[in-house]
Parts: C-alpha cells; sequence; structure tokens
C-alpha cells in the first residue's frame, strides 16, 4: 500500500474500493466509456507508435514517454498507457476521483502519479510531457482557448496531443444529448451542454491559435447494430478525434 | 506479481497446445497442462484416429510453422461426394457433389492423421522457450477471482493472468467455474476406424446418408480412408463387441464396392453423439476453447476445425487487448472473443444437428423431400459454392490467422 492511501481511513479506502469498482464495471455505469475505450486506444497508440517510432508489438513500447492524462477520471486510459511502459501522470479536476484511480492502479499492479489538479496548474508549475491525452474534456471546460494553450506549455517540443470531443450539429445533439443522457440514459442528464461542443474546424482553429500544428482528425462512430464503435476517415459527425504535434 | 506464465492452458490435446503456439508468437508466455503422459500423446503408431482439416485450419496450422512438414503427410481432398442411401440399396441418383476447382483456394481441407499432429505441436512446444508443457498434470482446482491460479493433484500450485480451459466436453475447468452447459444426446454412437483397401480413392470423400446415421469415407494418404460410421447405441455396442472380420462383414454392404477389398488398419473408436454447449464461453479471467465450450456433433468433420477458430479468434483478441494496453484478462476484452465466437458457434450446431435429424431416418416423405433437396443444391452453383466455402472453413469473419495473416 503506498502512502497516499495510508492517510485515509479504512473506511474511505472501502469506499474508494467500490467507486473503483464501479468505474471499471464494463456493464455499469461507465459502459459508453468501456464500449469507446478500445477504440480510443487504437487511435491513441498508433499515433505515439508513429510519432515517436515506437512498435506496438514490443514489450514496453512507451517506455521512456512521460505522458499526461488529463481528466483521468478512474484511470481507464492512464492504466493502458502505463502497462505498455509510459511513466504516466493522471490529473482530475475532480477530487473524488483520484483515491479511486488510486486503489485501481495498486489492484492492477500499476505504479501511476495520480493528482488532484488542472491542466493550468500543471502549466504554471512548470511540468513537461511528450504526450498529453485531452479526451472528452475540452466541451467541459469554460474557456477552451485558454485550456488548450496550458496543453500546449504541456508539451516538450516535439511532443504530441491527442484532442477528443463531440462536434456541434443536429445530429450530435440528437446522439450524445438526446440520445445518450435520455434515451439510453447512458450519461447522467445534464453531462453536456450543447453549445459548448466544437466544430472540428473550430477546435483546428483553436488548437493552432495555441502554438500546436494539427496532423490528423478521424471520427469515432458508433454502430446500433453490433454496439461497437471504430475509427472513420470521413464521418467526424458525432465523436471525433485530433492529433496535434508541438513544433520541436 | 511474479507469475508462471501469462496464461495457464489446462487440456493438452490438440486445441491446447495449438493455443499455446499461437500466443507465444505474440509474446505470451504459457503452462500448458496435460492430464496425459508424453509417451501417450506422441505414441508413434497410427490407432486409426485422423481429422478433416479444413483450409482455413491448414492455415493456422502454417501460421504456426507447422504446416509445411504436415503436408507431406497429408491427403487434400479433391472433392465431396454427399448421397442418401440405405444398405443394400447403393446410393440415391440424387446427390451432391463439390468439386475444389470451383473455389480458388485450392483444395477444401486435408486428411491428417491424429499422430502426426499430435508430433508435431509436442516438438513445437518443446522448442519454444515462451511454453512450459507439464505432462501428466491433472488440475483439481482452481480460483479466478482476481487472477488464475490452478492446483494440481501433487498439491502444486500454478499461477498466471488468465486460465484457458482447452479440456473438452467434459471440461473440468468449466465446472470450476460453475458453468452450465446445455446438449442432448442423439441416441447414436460414432464408430470410427481406418481401412486399407485395394482401389484408389482419389482424394474423394464420401458421405453417404443411412437411416441409422451417416457414414463418412474420407480419404488417408495411399490406399487408406478413414471411416466415421454412426449407428443406434444398440447397433453400435453389438458392432463393437464383434471381431474385425464380423465389423468388416458388416462396414461392407454399407458402402459397396468401389474401393475395391478392404480390411482394418488400427484400432477401432466409438463415441457416443451429442451436443454440448456451454453457457458461457468466458467468465473474469478464464475463457473456454474447442470442445470445453461447445461439442458439436462430428458429422462434418467441424469439431476440430471450430476449435481451431476459437483458437485463432482468441489468441487475436488477447493480442489486440495488450498491444492497445489493456488487461488482457478483464471480462470485457473476454467477451469480445465469446461475441465472436458464440453466433458461428450456434449456427454450426444447430445446421448440423438439423442436417442430422432430417437425414438420420427412414421416413419415405423426408427421403423423397432430401432426395429433392441434395438434387437443387447441386443444381445451384451459387449454393454449392455457398457449401464448399462453409466446409473450408472460409465463411464468416475470418481472425487474421485463419486467413494466413501473422497476428
Amino acid at each position: 500500500m503506498n502512502t497516499a492511501t495510508q492517510t485515509v481511513d479504512a473506511g474511505e479506502i472501502a469506499k474508494f474500493e467500490a467507486m473503483a469498482a464501479e468505474w471499471w464495471d464494463p456493464h455499469g455505469k461507465f459502459k459508453p466509456l468501456h464500449m469507446l475505450n478500445p477504440t480510443r486506444l487504437d487511435y491513441i497508440t498508433a499515433q505515439i507508435a508513429a510519432e515517436f517510432g515506437r512498435d506496438l508489438k514490443d514489450a514496453s513500447p512507451f517506455a521512456g514517454l512521460r505522458l499526461l492524462d488529463i481528466g483521468c477520471g478512474g484511470g481507464l486510459l492512464s492504466e493502458p498507457m502505463a502497462r505498455l511502459g509510459a511513466d504516466v501522470v493522471g490529473a482530475d479536476a475532480a477530487e473524488r476521483n483520484i483515491p479511486v484511480a488510486r486503489v485501481h492502479a495498486e489492484q492492477s499492479g500499476l505504479e501511476i502519479d495520480y493528482r488532484f489538479t488542472t491542466a493550468e496548474a500543471l502549466a504554471e508549475a512548470g511540468e513537461q510531457f511528450d504526450v498529453v491525452l485531452n479526451m472528452e474534456v475540452v466541451e467541459h471546460v469554460a474557456d477552451p482557448q485558454g485550456y488548450l494553450t496550458a496543453c500546449q506549455q504541456l508539451l516538450k517540443p516535439g511532443g504530441l496531443m491527442i484532442c477528443s470531443t463531440i462536434n456541434r450539429n443536429p445530429k450530435s445533439f440528437a446522439m450524445a444529448i438526446v440520445g445518450a443522457e435520455y434515451v439510453m440514459r447512458w450519461l447522467p442528464k445534464g453531462t453536456h451542454e450543447w453549445q459548448k461542443f466544437i466544430t472540428p474546424d473550430e477546435l483546428f482553429a483553436l488548437i493552432a491559435n495555441a502554438g500546436l500544428t494539427p496532423v490528423d482528425r478521424k471520427g469515432f462512430v458508433f454502430n446500433p447494430i453490433t454496439w461497437t464503435w471504430s475509427l472513420s476517415d470521413r464521418d467526424l459527425s458525432v465523436n471525433y478525434v485530433t492529433a496535434s504535434t508541438k513544433p520541436a | 506479481m511474479a507469475h508462471d506464465a501469462d496464461i495457464l492452458i489446462v487440456g493438452g490435446g490438440l486445441n491446447g497446445p495449438c493455443l499455446a503456439l499461437a500466443l507465444s508468437q505474440a509474446g505470451f508466455s504459457t503452462v500448458v497442462l496435460d492430464a496425459l503422459s508424453t509417451e501417450n500423446r506422441g505414441a508413434d503408431a497410427f490407432d486409426g484416429r485422423s481429422y478433416a482439416l479444413a483450409l482455413a485450419s491448414t492455415r493456422l496450422l502454417a501460421a504456426l510453422d507447422l504446416w509445411d512438414d504436415l503436408v507431406a503427410q497429408a491427403q487434400p481432398i479433391l472433392e465431396i461426394t454427399a448421397s442418401d442411401g440405405r444398405a443394400g440399396e447403393g446410393p440415391s441418383p440424387f446427390f451432391l457433389h463439390f468439386d475444389h476447382a470451383e473455389i480458388e483456394e485450392g483444395p477444401m481441407g486435408h486428411m491428417i492423421e491424429d499422430r502426426y499432429l499430435r508430433q508435431a505441436l509436442l516438438a513445437a512446444m518443446e522448442a519454444d522457450p515462451r511454453i512450459t508443457h507439464r505432462p501428466g498434470a491433472r488440475a483439481t482446482a482452481q480460483d479466478t477471482a482476481t487472477g488464475a491460479s490452478v492446483t494440481l493433484e501433487d498439491g502444486t500450485t500454478l499461477s498466471g493472468r488468465l486460465l484457458v480451459g482447452a479440456d473438452g466436453r467434459q471440461s473440468g475447468t468449466a465446472a470450476r467455474a460453475g458453468i452450465k452447459r446445455t446438449g442432448w444426446e442423439y441416441g447414436q454412437t460414432a464408430l470410427v476406424c481406418a481401412i486399407a483397401h485395394e482401389k484408389p480413392h482419389n482424394g474423394i470423400a464420401h458421405q453417404f446418408f443411412m437411416p441409422p446415421g451417416p457414414l463418412a469415407i474420407l480419404p488417408l494418404p495411399g490406399n487408406r480412408s478413414s471411416i466415421v460410421w454412426s449407428e443406434t447405441h444398440a447397433a453400435a455396442a453389438k458392432l463393437t463387441a464383434m471381431d474385425d472380420a464380423g465389423y468388416l462383414d458388416h462396414l461392407r454392404p454399407r458402402f459397396g464396392d468401389f474401393l475395391g477389398e478392404i480390411r482394418l488398419e488400427g484400432r477401432r473408436f466409438s463415441y457416443p453423439l451429442g451436443l454440448s454447449l456451454a453457457n458461457r464461453f468466458v467468465a473474469p479471467h478464464l475463457a473456454l476453447v474447442g470442445d470445453a465450450a461447445h461439442g458439436v456433433h462430428p458429422i462434418a468433420g467441424q469439431g476440430l476445425n471450430l476449435g481451431f477458430r476459437d483458437v485463432a479468434a482468441l489468441a487475436e483478441v488477447l493480442t489486440d487487448a495488450r498491444r492497445r494496453g489493456e488487461d488482457f484478462a478483464a471480462l470485457d476484452v473476454l467477451e469480445r472473443y465469446q461475441s465472436w465466437r458464440r453466433f458461428d458457434t450456434a449456427a454450426l450446431a444447430a445446421a448440423t444437428d438439423a442436417f442430422n435429424r432430417l437425414f438420420s431416418n427412414d421416413n419415405p416423405v423426408l427421403r423423397g423431400a432430401r432426395d429433392l433437396g441434395l438434387g437443387v443444391v447441386n443444381a445451384l452453383p451459387g449454393i454449392r459454392r455457398r457449401f464448399i466455402r462453409e466446409a473450408a472453413g472460409l465463411a464468416g469473419d475470418l481472425p487474421r490467422l485463419l486467413q494466413g495473416r501473422p497476428l
């Protein structure tokens, strides 16, 4: 048991373990994230491998890379990245997620530096990373431009940022809010505000303004027949993901 | 956490070793626990057992670097005929004829003797530093709560991240995990033997649908064939009790004299036929492959081929999961394997079951219908080609290893 969990009492740890079990239950409350996760990971791993010349067939392909997972939640992305050998910092602005993620990493036998902090605070402290994962966060922040500028500062020269979010159009309103929140009840009502959604062109402009070079964008497309997600070169109409680099 | 291996495989038959070899290519370490001894598994003499390997299965063996050596000992199946018949009457005028020239991939499959396959798998496991083969090791207890561990008869405990049950239709691994099975008996027993015959078989496999059950004649190298012959339990018990001469006397009239004089090669085997499907193929830290997941009626020789599909699909799911950094033993990862294999298995089990029920009876109305049905299928090249591709294992969403691609 590490020192961070020793500072809280046993009853608290039991509560965190229960919450961790909830985060990691593929059929539970976070089912939509679990369904999307393999496809997100396929994109992230392929982009990192291409950018840093790594071979995913190696045992520890991301060894030596320092990676920041912003909005890490229960660690659904941090843990896979640590398993692939990256040196991972998981940050979340929701304090309750941090001990939950720590408990689960310990159960998984992984070392991950989870912190209750924000991108802006990390940037101010002068932290630097090879990779910043910025997944499903930008649609929740008050000042997207300021936030993306902080992400840019967090990257080492030649670093890579992966950023995913939700497009703004009638279809995304129907799918992400009416579908996911009201019909399927996948997400709590009020999870998303449609006016905060960002189109791919707007996001590329924000990223470029922040001083990064957008290099790729793809859609995450849900197939309601097979209940699986896949990557698409053309369909960015609802969920989509981008890669950008910081000039060396 | 120090483990004995990434993955513990219970079952040293054919699917278990194949899975270990496939996983090794992707960097996983495995322990293969075999209840039988190596002397038992590696016996030299031909014991009369052989398999009809679909084309897709030979691709898996090729991907495991085994096929180049095995192909010299295998007999390609160049044509398949299926016809309706009754003992003493010969085949009906309506019959199905499948010729490998109708699909571009080559022979529909190969017949291979059990001994060659077993020996090749044993040698490959011995040569692989990522595989620990433990012959004569019987699992008696297991725990898959947080990882995977197996306790052997002698009290030794082995640990890993994932436990795979490849231990047959009476899978102890499935039973210990509390996985229930659905199935039924057909009231039939399959009699299996090999024969040597006077005339060449020309690479043709024959399937005769007889009222008591189907009779398959499958070509082996040289003037030899493998016979799979289904009878009611009572008739089978009588035949099993007979000496070889009496057994052959009953076999001869069932397929006429087109192969000339016949005699037995190796031993005679009998297997009661039934369908046995596990209600789940996976649980946390646990997966079932082959007959442990689904024991199907061996009417079309698809049991081993289905098992190889499981092996290729599970190896691919685990490999992809590990390359994206997922916990490969987590339930959501294993469920991808289950949903990939479940439809295929259920469809084939239902089809072989219906096929067998339709053909294994003497009702004159059904006999007329199936003669007509066979004639119709034979007359339509599109449908016939689909049958051939299904028999060759080329239908459906194929794992990479069955397409002849690396993991």
